[in-house]
């Protein structure tokens, strides 16, 4: 009797299992399907699209990747702005959203919670809230086609700032700070040399974020940069899809997606592990 | 003796001023003179009719009366609102059910890291070029149509972007693709933060997987449901980078998938800075209020 209760809950737990394996096989095949389909397509040439679907891969990869290089779109141009702002501005980020996490976490000063909450606070404003103040500043600054307003407004980011409070709160010590002040060593040197080497793996999680978000970014851009020669990924994917893009070549329109998305999604691949475990790190703290 | 060490200790804490000057400097250059330009520009009448250069003239709150009782503000609203619940159902009812199978110590579930890799992945692509794929694959004569026609499920090839329903849906399925699996992680640390006593206490009592489900676990994750909701929604407002590419930045058919953002976009691409200031503005104390909610909610879950 017993036993064959026994077996009864394992055959349902065995089905639920089954189950749940088949609803994730579906939902990662619709994960993954737009992309599979991306690659095959930017690997065939326009008179083969025109014949519709295939699932196979074809032979064109490359001529569709040199007639892009060399069409009127400057993706190749377009792809180094985007990587020179988005490793900047991960960088400039990361480093004084540390440090301003580090002064609220190290230090003893009036106001210290006062500046916390206030943080909190702004955290919740919305870029594009203040987009009409933030244009008319970069006009009356003349930054216009400038990278500057783009990379130099990431120093101050409350989000970051945020996780990485959380993230010094259980890693880095008083006494160790102590210590390296009896050891003589100056508060900038501190701040350098042992508190920023500790925070590594948390600053590392936000970079790769910030970094990210700042590649993805379509709506600031596309405000402030109008010359060729400034434009990012995001801006010329908008300028594809303006564009008479019947009469375009669809081999290049897909070796252009392609060209934007491939890139993050082998980065991903490499480094999923400390991207999907940030996440869940900064939900538990969160 | 004492004196000296508090001396020592007040200058130490001097740095933590200094090390604020970069956070400070810039949000006030960047953040919040803009803020202050922002709302004072909505007070102003000042926008270009044809060539001509109206304004600046102070026109107190005209902007705002404007902008709600003519224009079509309350329809964009409408249109965020609806792509935005379109895609935060399935979003949030798939999250629930994958973060309860992923944590079910039961279960046992192989392949996790995997499945956990591919369901984040839609999340960092770039939305602009997500939303130009999903042009090109769904298009008349893309890959989709082109399936479902050789599979015999349509006639003839559908027009997805010129119908009401489809150019939402699609949307909306980009933006369930995009944050699923972000809320999946996010619920997941929820669950996991549940004590498994009180799982062995339901089992022991008789409660089958479901009960367990609807009667222990989802009333111990209403606060962080109300967050994931309520975050959700603050970024649902601002939805623009899927439906301005997707359309083109016309929210066709009829303007029927023109959100907020896009409309903001429009007023500031015109230079008709009066009414994009007002529409900021009311954007802002919207935003505002759901922040207070979310920060009432998590203040509550602290002093439990």
């Amino acid at each position: 009797m017993d036993s064959n209760k026994q077996s009864n809950v394992s055959g349902s737990l065995r089905a639920r299992r089954i189950v749940a394996y088949v609803v994730l096989a579906i939902i990662s095949f619709l994960c993954l399907f737009w992309f599979y389909v991306l690659f095959i397509n930017a690997t065939r040439s326009h008179a083969e699209l025109g014949r519709g679907f295939a699932a196979v891969p074809s032979s064109h990869l490359i001529e569709n990747m040199t007639n892009l290089f060399k069409g009127t779109l400057p993706v190749v141009r377009g792809m180094l702005n985007s990587l020179v702002i988005a490793s900047l501005t991960a960088a400039l980020c990361t480093y004084f959203s540390t440090m301003t996490a580090y002064s609220i976490h190290a230090y003893d000063y009036k106001g210290r919670k006062a500046l916390f909450t206030f943080i909190l606070t702004i955290m919740m404003i919305p870029t594009q809230v203040t987009a009409l103040g933030f244009v008319k500043l970069v006009q009356r600054l003349h930054l216009e086609d400038n990278f500057i307003p783009l990379i130099v407004p990431a120093i101050a980011a409350p989000v970051t700032f945020f996780y990485l409070k959380q993230y010094m709160d259980s890693n880095l010590p008083h006494e160790l700070l102590e210590a390296a002040r009896i050891d003589g060593a100056g508060e900038v040197r501190i701040f350098n040399t042992v508190a920023l080497p500790l925070m590594r793996p948390a600053i590392a999680v936000q970079a790769i974020f910030t970094f990210v978000s700042s590649w993805n970014n379509y709506f600031t851009p596309s405000l402030i940069l109008h010359k060729d020669k400034a434009k990012t990924l995001p801006i010329l994917i908008a300028q594809l899809r303006a564009a008479d893009w019947l009469k375009f070549d669809m081999g290049q329109v897909y070796a252009m997606i392609a060209f934007s998305i491939f890139p993050v999604i082998i980065v991903y691949l490499i480094l999923s592990k400390n991207i999907v475990g940030g996440v869940s790190a900064g939900a538990v703290k969160g | 003796m004492k004196q000296k060490k508090n001396n020592a200790v007040v200058r130490y804490n001097r740095w933590g001023y200094i090390f604020l000057i970069p956070f400070m400097v810039v949000f006030v250059v960047f953040q919040l003179i803009p803020l202050v330009t922002t709302i004072y520009n909505s007070f102003f009448e000042n926008y270009m009719s044809g060539l001509k250069q109206i304004g600046p003239n102070f026109v107190g709150l005209k902007n705002y009366i404007q902008l709600l009782t003519q224009g079509d503000l309350m329809k964009y609203f409408r249109n965020t609102m609806i792509m935005w619940i379109l895609g935060f159902i399935p979003q949030i009812l798939l999250s629930l059910l994958l973060g309860a199978w992923f944590t079910n110590p039961q279960l046992r579930l192989k392949w996790q890291r995997f499945f956990k890799t591919v369901i984040y992945l839609p999340n960092l692509i770039m939305a602009s070029a997500f939303a130009m794929l999903f042009f090109t694959l769904f298009a008349k004569t893309g890959p989709i149509n082109s399936i479902l026609v050789n599979m015999g499920l349509f006639k003839q090839p559908y027009d997805f972007m010129a119908h009401v329903g489809s150019v939402r849906g699609l949307v909306a399925a980009m933006n369930c693709l995009m944050w699923f699996g972000n809320t999946t992680i996010l619920l997941m640390a929820g669950m996991m933060g549940i004590p498994d006593s009180l799982y062995e206490a339901a089992e022991v009592d008789g409660a089958t997987p479901t009960q367990i489900f609807f009667r222990v676990t989802l009333p111990l994750l209403r606060p962080i449901l109300i967050y994931v909701m309520i975050t959700s929604l603050i970024g649902g407002l601002q939805m623009f980078d899927v439906p301005q590419i997707l359309t083109n930045g016309t929210g066709d058919p009829m303007r029927t998938s023109m959100t907020l953002i896009m409309y903001l976009n429009k007023h500031l691409y015109s230079k008709n800075f009066g009414l994009a200031g007002a529409l900021s503005v009311l954007l802002l104390i919207l935003t505002a209020i759901l922040s207070a909610i979310v920060f009432r909610v998590s203040a509550k879950d602290d002093v439990h």
